[in-house]
């Protein structure tokens, strides 16, 4: 059977972080990436990131992502990429299968890394399942990498950083934002993200929802009611916008599956959106061997995911014995670049939900 | 609708191919998914519900959530948000849940 020492589960922002931190370390490592390239998430980001220079701040993602697979060129000869390869289990010894261009593989690793992400949540209301209605993240894959539009004016459902920045990204492909919509009383996204979209003159909604998408093989229009301070529709408040485009933007919800099947201890933490392990600081979970990175983990931003990424492989490599002279300053300089990401209002959210998933 | 002019971004795609879908003939980009192909044609229905057979189309866009399932070149379940169009494909409408072949 093939062997490595690290197997590394997802391509995208942390996969291919803990990559080069574990093979920077000198431990052999296998990505394993479901699409056909890697980078995840991060190629079809348009927009310019925040935090500090270490998590690339004013880079937009899609350089991002350039600069990771330039990282990972140089340790070549220690890690090997498997593309269009579809994690199907983990087993009790260790074992990962894998169907790659319709062939079923294994491979058995000294330990992995889990950075699978999340999925776009739903909302639940009648005719949701209408051609026309998209995630937020689908519409950004369709017109920022594919370059086609979802159609021609947009309702978006979520005031939060994703539904904010995509309704700009809309904007600059030159697709009209009717409204933006959110069930919160206020605006769940950075105030800078906000104003530039309140100058382009879109009405951004708050306690708003849909209570009914129209048509019968697409969307031709939505019903919008307002929200009462308990979140219950306010009756007699409903009116018709017409669009045929309905974008959800309302979270995401960790790719847990194979950490369930692993057997890692999970909970449920909303804070984090949804099902996430326990885990240490060294982010192992409760199983042995197996750690987290990234949304997969809880989830947060692209920023913190590389942070993660990078401490889950320095960690999962000197567990097997690649320690560094200078492992202490690394693993502390992970754990305050998190900390401050995570700190102040905007963090507060994410370090309750942490809390109660520390072991 | 391709998006034709944009600020920051460039598209470069490949060679054009031909492809039909349920017997019709269509144009699309080598390598880029099926269903961006159709999309950009105007074909917004891509699957159905198993149960009640209604209309579903593109959305999670990356291989998550099963919307688009279609038969391509008599395969069944393919996911072609993320399915690379080819020359030649026969793209189908799926109804139900495909056969084992």
């Amino acid at each position: 059977m093939r062997t490595t020492e690290i197997a590394i589960i997802g391509g995208g922002p942390a996969g291919l972080r803990a990559a080069i931190s574990a093979a920077s370390m000198g431990a052999k490592v296998t990505i394993i990436e479901r699409n056909e390239n890697l980078g995840g998430q991060l190629v079809k980001q348009t927009h310019m990131f925040f935090g500090s220079q270490k998590q690339y701040a004013s880079t937009r993602g899609i350089d991002i992502a350039e600069i990771l697979l330039k990282d990972l060129d140089k340790y070549k000869d220690r890690i090997e990429i498997m593309t269009n390869a579809t994690v199907l289990s983990i087993f009790e010894d260790g074992v990962i299968s894998i169907e790659q261009d319709d062939k079923y593989l294994k491979i058995k690793p000294q330990s992995v890394i889990v950075t699978t992400g999340a999925s776009e949540k739903f909302l639940a209301f009648p005719n949701n399942d209408l051609p026309g209605i998209y995630g937020a993240g689908a519409v950004q894959t369709l017109m920022n990498v594919h370059g086609v539009a979802p159609g021609r004016s947009v309702v978006m459902v979520g005031a939060g950083n994703i539904g904010l920045i995509v309704s700009y990204q809309l904007m600059q492909a030159g697709i009209e934002v009717k409204a933006i919509l959110d069930a919160s009383p206020r605006i769940g996204g950075y105030l800078v993200h906000a104003s530039k979209i309140r100058r382009m003159g879109i009405p951004i909604l708050t306690s708003h929802t849909v209570k009914y998408a129209h048509g019968t093989d697409k969307l031709q229009k939505v019903t919008i009611c307002q929200l009462d301070e308990k979140f219950q529709q306010i009756p007699g408040t409903e009116r018709d916008i017409e669009t045929d485009v309905l974008c959800i933007s309302v979270g995401l919800s960790p790719l847990t599956e194979l950490l369930w099947q692993a057997g890692c201890n999970m909970k449920y933490i909303p804070e984090l959106g949804g099902h996430v392990p326990v885990r240490d600081k060294d982010l192992q979970t409760s199983i042995k061997g197996v750690y987290v990175a990234g949304d997969v983990a809880g989830v947060e931003e692209a920023s913190s995911a590389m942070v993660e990424g990078r401490l889950a492989g320095l960690c999962a490599a000197k567990a097997l014995g690649h320690a560094t002279a200078d492992f202490e300053e690394l693993h502390n300089d992970c754990i305050e670049q998190l900390n401050s990401l995570r700190s102040g209002h905007v963090g507060e959210k994410i370090r309750k939900g942490l809390e109660q998933v520390a072991m | 609708m391709r998006i034709k002019e944009h600020p920051i971004l460039s598209f470069s795609k490949g060679r054009k191919v031909q492809f039909t879908f349920d017997g019709k003939a269509y144009e699309g980009y080598e390598g880029e998914p099926i269903a961006a192909a159709l999309h950009a044609a105007g074909v917004m229905v891509l699957g159905h519900s198993h149960d009640k057979q209604r209309p579903r189309g593109f959305y999670c866009a990356i291989g998550n959530c099963s919307s688009c399932l279609m038969v391509v070149n008599n395969e069944p379940n393919v996911r072609t948000c993320t399915e690379p169009l080819k020359e030649g494909m026969v793209v189908e409408t799926q109804k139900g849940k495909g056969d084992l072949r």
